[in-house]
């Protein structure tokens, strides 16, 4: 234990996320040690934040005005929208520069064990925002993990009467990566979705 | 990368050394071990079984004696570690495990770190005998249940997957299911019982405006339509463990009936059946009464056992969504052993029980030899338990093994036939004793 405000921040630090007590007092005592100025800048640029994000009206990313800059775009495909479940999926999703089309971040996904069920996801803004017919195609990038795939499921039943053309990302090997050190998992689901070589 | 894959170790193999760090009573301790017969005597609770339990650990990831790892280690420490080196024929593997209660294990393979813990599945393969076993035969189908299951992800690891993934499928449902206890849709929703292949509650009218949207169906809220999504999940992965135990229970039924006459000494009629939950009306899959050979047993039918489930959670719906917990599925079936027509829990004798707990673990001996060589034996004070008869036969059957570990207060505890190393295990401390 430390005295007062060098323990409490110890503290502070451990309550984010990836950072254990070891890494919470290393940031503490960088901190501690830093140039006042950067702490004052890093201090100021925290009470922005909480001052400034907002949510995108219309897809939920994080924004800094009423929509975010995506949905503000006008050369985006308006025909395609790719459901994910958290903004930093759209920035994952943004580093290909192959997706042209719009995002919608769910907020989440559907798991009991922690009380969340789909109304507690943005799902009635997504289906507000298909009820026009100008989206055909909905990509439902949720995580290739238990709950990503029940919320993809989920989805996908609600969105069938809507006869829109609803896709999944396929789940497979790395690219670059030796077929030997794929575990099983990944290695069967490539298996399934293998395609025909058109040569 | 590390070399992975269980494929790699060919058999036989055994364990040349083990070493321990605050491994439950262990500050420290580190024994040199030959293949054969190595018997570790001491009183009681002076720390002979943790030395057994330590390589069962690195064999199956778990304990034999406790659910949680917090007593695994030693009081005061923060993290267990258990090292052991292993030889196969041409090649040695050097396995460490860091056990943190807690907080997810860490383990190196050859010095390299593996991502996750089960990958190593499979490099130490073992066969433990303990005074629980009785359990087994005696005690609740979760007991039995977990010798299957464990059985199975010694004979291919990749089923330590499916388990994880069922047990957490069940987990999500059975959150469901209790959070929708006594709700008023709830109630809707178990009318409709989970026949709504076109979406939409029977009865209700077809077309319309809650068509398409869904979000203003009338009875049943956002998280009561999930519980279908997870039906159908709680199928896919259940029907894969369903399947893979019963052909699991196939392959044991001969090698249990032999093993029960052997180490029983007389010629009994066993039966073992895998009683489903899903099953109509408590079927027991090749519970005929022909001893070791159940003529033309199908093999399991996937599309067949997910139909069954799927009929027996419409069937459980409003039961299920009354009393908040998951009716139907593999977390519910039972072993079912029988002793010429009784069934073995409840109607047999305390020898006969022994017999069929020996004949049980002497058949996953004997199956895990037939998939690749000799697992290595750990029998963990068992020889106290038996018989004269029944010790003597199982010393007989076990001493011809790559390698044994036997554990015992006495050394009049142990038959002649396994003849070996002795250790003597005091105080925390281990030493050579010839």
């Amino acid at each position: 234990m430390y005295e007062g405000v060098v323990q409490s921040l110890i503290d502070e630090l451990g309550r984010l996320p990836g950072i254990g007590p070891k890494g919470a007092q290393r940031i503490a005592f960088h901190l501690i040690a830093a140039d006042p100025a950067d702490v004052r800048r890093l201090a100021a640029t925290l009470v922005e934040m909480t001052q400034r994000v907002r949510f995108c009206s219309t897809c939920g990313n994080v924004a800094q005005e009423d929509e975010c800059q995506i949905c503000r775009d006008q050369r985006r495909d308006l025909s395609v929208i790719c459901v994910v479940e958290e903004p930093k999926d759209v920035a994952a999703i943004e580093k290909i520069r192959e997706f042209r089309g719009r995002y919608h971040v769910l907020g989440g996904v559907i798991s009991p064990i922690d009380g969340i069920g789909p109304d507690d996801l943005r799902i009635r803004e997504l289906m507000a925002r298909l009820a026009d017919g100008e989206v055909t195609e909905v990509i439902l990038a949720t995580d290739p993990n238990l709950e990503g795939e029940a919320t993809a499921t989920y989805l996908a039943r609600m969105l069938k009467p809507l006869g829109l053309r609803v896709t999944r990302p396929a789940s497979g090997l790395p690219v670059g990566g030796d077929l030997e050190y794929a575990d099983e998992v990944t290695l069967g689901r490539a298996f399934e979705g293998r395609r025909l070589l058109d040569v | 990368m590390p070399a992975r894959a269980p494929g790699e170790y060919p058999p036989p193999v055994h364990v040349t050394r083990l070493a321990l760090t605050d491994f439950r009573s262990y500050a420290s301790a580190e024994l040199a071990l030959e293949d054969g017969v190595s018997t570790l005597l001491g009183a009681n609770g002076q720390g002979k079984t943790n030395l057994v339990e330590a390589v069962g650990y690195l064999a199956t990831l778990g304990s034999h004696r406790v659910a949680s790892d917090a007593p695994l280690v030693r009081y005061g420490a923060q993290c267990a570690i258990v090292r052991a080196q292993i030889a196969a024929p041409g090649r040695a593997a050097l396995l460490e495990l860091e056990i943190n209660p807690g907080r997810p294990n860490r383990v190196q393979l050859n010095h390299s770190p593996v991502p996750r813990p089960r990958e190593v599945l499979g490099v130490l393969r073992t066969v433990l005998f303990a005074p629980e076993d009785l359990a087994l035969v005696k005690g609740e189908p979760d007991q039995r249940r977990r010798f299957l299951d464990d059985l199975l992800v010694a004979t291919a690891p990749r089923y330590a997957g499916v388990r994880a993934d069922y047990e957490r499928v069940l987990r999500q449902r059975t959150a469901l299911l209790k959070s929708l206890r006594g709700h008023p849709p709830a109630r809707a929703l178990a009318r409709a019982g989970g026949r709504r292949a076109d979406g939409r509650p029977d009865g209700a009218p077809a077309g319309g405006a809650a068509d398409g949207a869904a979000a203003d169906d009338p009875p049943a809220s956002g998280a009561a339509r999930t519980l279908e999504v997870w039906d159908e999940h709680l199928v896919r992965t259940g029907v894969e463990l369903v399947a893979a135990r019963l052909k699991l229970t196939a392959a044991l039924r001969p090698l249990v009936g032999r093993c029960y006459a052997a180490v029983a000494g007389a010629e009994s009629t066993i039966t073992v059946g895998y009683r489903q939950s899903a099953g109509r009306a408590g079927s027991v899959a090749g519970a005929g009464p022909v001893p070791g050979q159940v003529p033309g047993e199908p093999a399991p039918d996937p599309a067949g056992l997910a139909d069954g489930m799927r009929e027996a959670l419409a069937r459980s719906r409003a039961e299920e969504l009354d009393r908040g917990v998951c009716l139907v599925g593999p977390h519910r079936d039972d072993v079912d052993l029988r002793i010429g027509e009784l069934p073995a829990r409840g109607y047999a004798s305390h020898g006969e029980s022994w017999s069929m707990a020996l004949a049980l673990r002497l058949a996953s001996y004997e199956l895990l030899r037939s998939l690749g060589g000799d697992p290595v034996l750990l029998l963990d004070d068992v020889f106290a338990e038996l018989d004269t008869g029944r010790r003597e036969r199982l010393a007989s059957l076990v001493a011809g093994a790559e390698q044994v570990l036997v554990t015992a207060a006495v050394s009049a505890d142990v038959p002649p036939e396994l003849d070996g190393a002795r250790f003597e295990v005091a105080g925390g401390t281990v030493t050579r004793a010839g």
